[in-house]
């Protein structure tokens, strides 16, 4: 009973040494730089407690349900040894964990609201939304693509780089023709995919898959789901941009 | 007590979001589970307990982000971008004069050092660094790593805000970035190589984001000739890219410190070789 209790307190005492630069510099730049009171400050102390008490129970849960359940599937597939469905699975997991991604949402409403600026579509509610559903689906499309891609890439065992560097040069090329309004948006699709959840689970679905299946390092081939989830968005966005 | 009653329904509120969000990957997880891999699942009351914490953990986590932290942020963001701050600063009151890019300093580390700071307490990249540290076998230092991808989302921060600036185009910057990642990829360790990858990715979730896009819509909107809408945005591509940069820098740092000292153990024990002929 003890054990339990005194690891939870070193994960706090760890959470509390996490947050601590952020805190630093908010202190430093509104004291020194700004010279200004730090506004509301019982508030942003309550806020920084529920923080603290917040990652706190992420990783103490990280470490009991989302990686054991993430490898325990990824051993599953492979013993099974079917392809289709891991693949299906891969599919799914990147697709749903991205269509529901609060700030993908944010963003492609953003690029909606660009693009009718910039006279692509027309200036009315119902035709930015269309544009926003839109993106939103496509970039969830990608990201499940990319899933699917790494996890062939694990049974296989090719060299990540050899995709990613591959896609980087698409990116270029793209780059060159893209309408320029689509290019910042694009760019940032990349980053806002991979959000806290997804992430620990498609680590330990890709260090899973790559330590039961004969032959692979899970260091090599193992990581490298992360990277492919946030490159094929880029590659889309922009492909969505120069088709609408 | 009113306060207290607020802060409770916002958390309700904040907690059944996360629900929300998390719901569509149990329900993918436990579909496969339950009807094609058709097996029980391992310690099924420990996973369900530990997705719990998890679910418990983000809600407190963003409703404390919400409540403290992008509140202050913003507000710094704001008031760091706002003109009459860099011309007090630099002295410069009198108008008509134009702002040179370098009187916008205080900006430069204020990006520095929120982005070292935001990276370090990311949930995501904590577990990307435990997963590492645990398939390397301990070689590859939690730390080491996630200070790493600090310094790389720092400098990539800062630097996309003097490209706000000074209004040079994004894609300069992230296509001279892409080739800098190929040519590391071929000198660096192999085994580095889709980790580091993978490191642009995960830096850039529910902490650095908000604090980030709101210095860059600031900056965009306060430079003179700078446009919120394309010039706005751009600043969270330089924090997926140049952590892979630092990342792998650092793995060929420790590799080339390493082969140095074996490199004069080696000539070390030669010499006394000799000198013992």
């Amino acid at each position: 009973m003890r054990r339990p209790l005194l690891r939870f307190l070193r994960t706090t005492a760890n959470s509390v040494r996490d947050l601590a630069p952020i805190a630093i510099v908010i202190i430093f730049f509104q004291s020194f730089v700004l010279q200004q009171p730090i506004p509301n400050i019982g508030e942003i102390i309550v806020g920084y407690v529920f923080v603290v008490v917040g990652l706190t129970f992420f990783i103490y849960g990280l470490e009991m349900g989302l990686f054991p359940i993430g490898e325990s599937m990824a051993f599953a597939f492979a013993r099974k040894g079917n392809v289709m469905w891991l693949l299906i699975f891969a599919f799914a997991l990147g697709f749903g964990t991205t269509v529901a991604e609060p700030a993908l949402i944010a963003v492609s409403r953003k690029a909606a609201q660009i693009a009718a600026e910039g006279g692509v579509i027309d200036a009315t509610d119902a035709a930015i939304k269309q544009y926003a559903q839109g993106l939103k689906y496509t970039v969830a499309f990608a990201v499940g693509l990319a899933a699917v891609i790494g996890v062939f890439r694990i049974i296989k065992g090719w060299p990540v780089q050899w995709i990613i560097i591959g896609g980087y040069i698409l990116v270029v090329l793209m780059t060159t023709i893209a309408p320029e309004e689509i290019i910042g948006i694009a760019y940032d699709s990349g980053g806002v995919t991979t959000s806290t959840i997804t992430v620990p689970l498609m680590t330990a679905l890709g260090i899973g898959l790559a330590s039961s299946i004969k032959g692979r390092n899970p260091m090599i081939d193992g990581f490298g789901l992360i990277a492919l989830a946030s490159l094929t968005p880029i590659i889309f966005v922009m492909a969505y941009g120069m088709i609408y | 007590m009113n306060g207290v009653i607020e802060e409770v329904l916002q958390f309700a509120v904040t907690f059944l979001h996360t629900i929300q969000d998390v719901i569509p990957i149990a329900v993918i997880i436990f579909g496969f589970q339950f009807f094609i891999i058709r097996k029980p699942i391992p310690n099924l009351k420990r996973v369900l307990t530990g997705f719990f914490y998890v679910v418990l953990g983000l809600a407190l986590f963003l409703q404390g982000l919400e409540d403290a932290l992008f509140p202050i942020g913003k507000m710094m963001a704001h008031q760091l971008t706002d003109l009459e701050f860099i011309k007090h600063s630099t002295q410069a009151l009198e108008q008509g004069i134009a702002i040179h890019w370098s009187q916008y300093y205080w900006v430069y580390i204020f990006a520095f050092t929120i982005g070292f700071s935001t990276t370090i307490a990311e949930p995501s990249l904590l577990a990307v660094a435990i997963k590492a540290n645990e398939v390397s076998g301990g070689s590859i230092g939690i730390w080491g790593l996630r200070i790493a991808v600090a310094l790389g989302v720092a400098i990539g921060i800062s630097l996309g805000c003097w490209r706000i600036v000074t209004g040079l185009p994004l894609h300069y910057f992230i296509i001279s970035g892409y080739i800098i990642v190929v040519i590391q990829t071929i000198y660096s360790p192999k085994l580095i190589i889709p980790l580091a990858y993978d490191s642009g990715g995960v830096t850039t979730s529910t902490v650095t984001v908000p604090i980030v896009t709101a210095l860059g819509i600031g900056l965009a909107s306060k430079v003179p000739g700078r446009s919120e809408l394309i010039d706005g945005f751009g600043l969270i591509a330089f924090a997926s890219l140049f952590p892979i940069i630092s990342v792998l820098a650092y793995a060929q740092l420790s590799q080339w410190y390493a082969n140095r000292n074996n490199s004069k153990t080696l000539q070390a024990s030669q010499n006394k070789e000799q000198t013992e002929n």
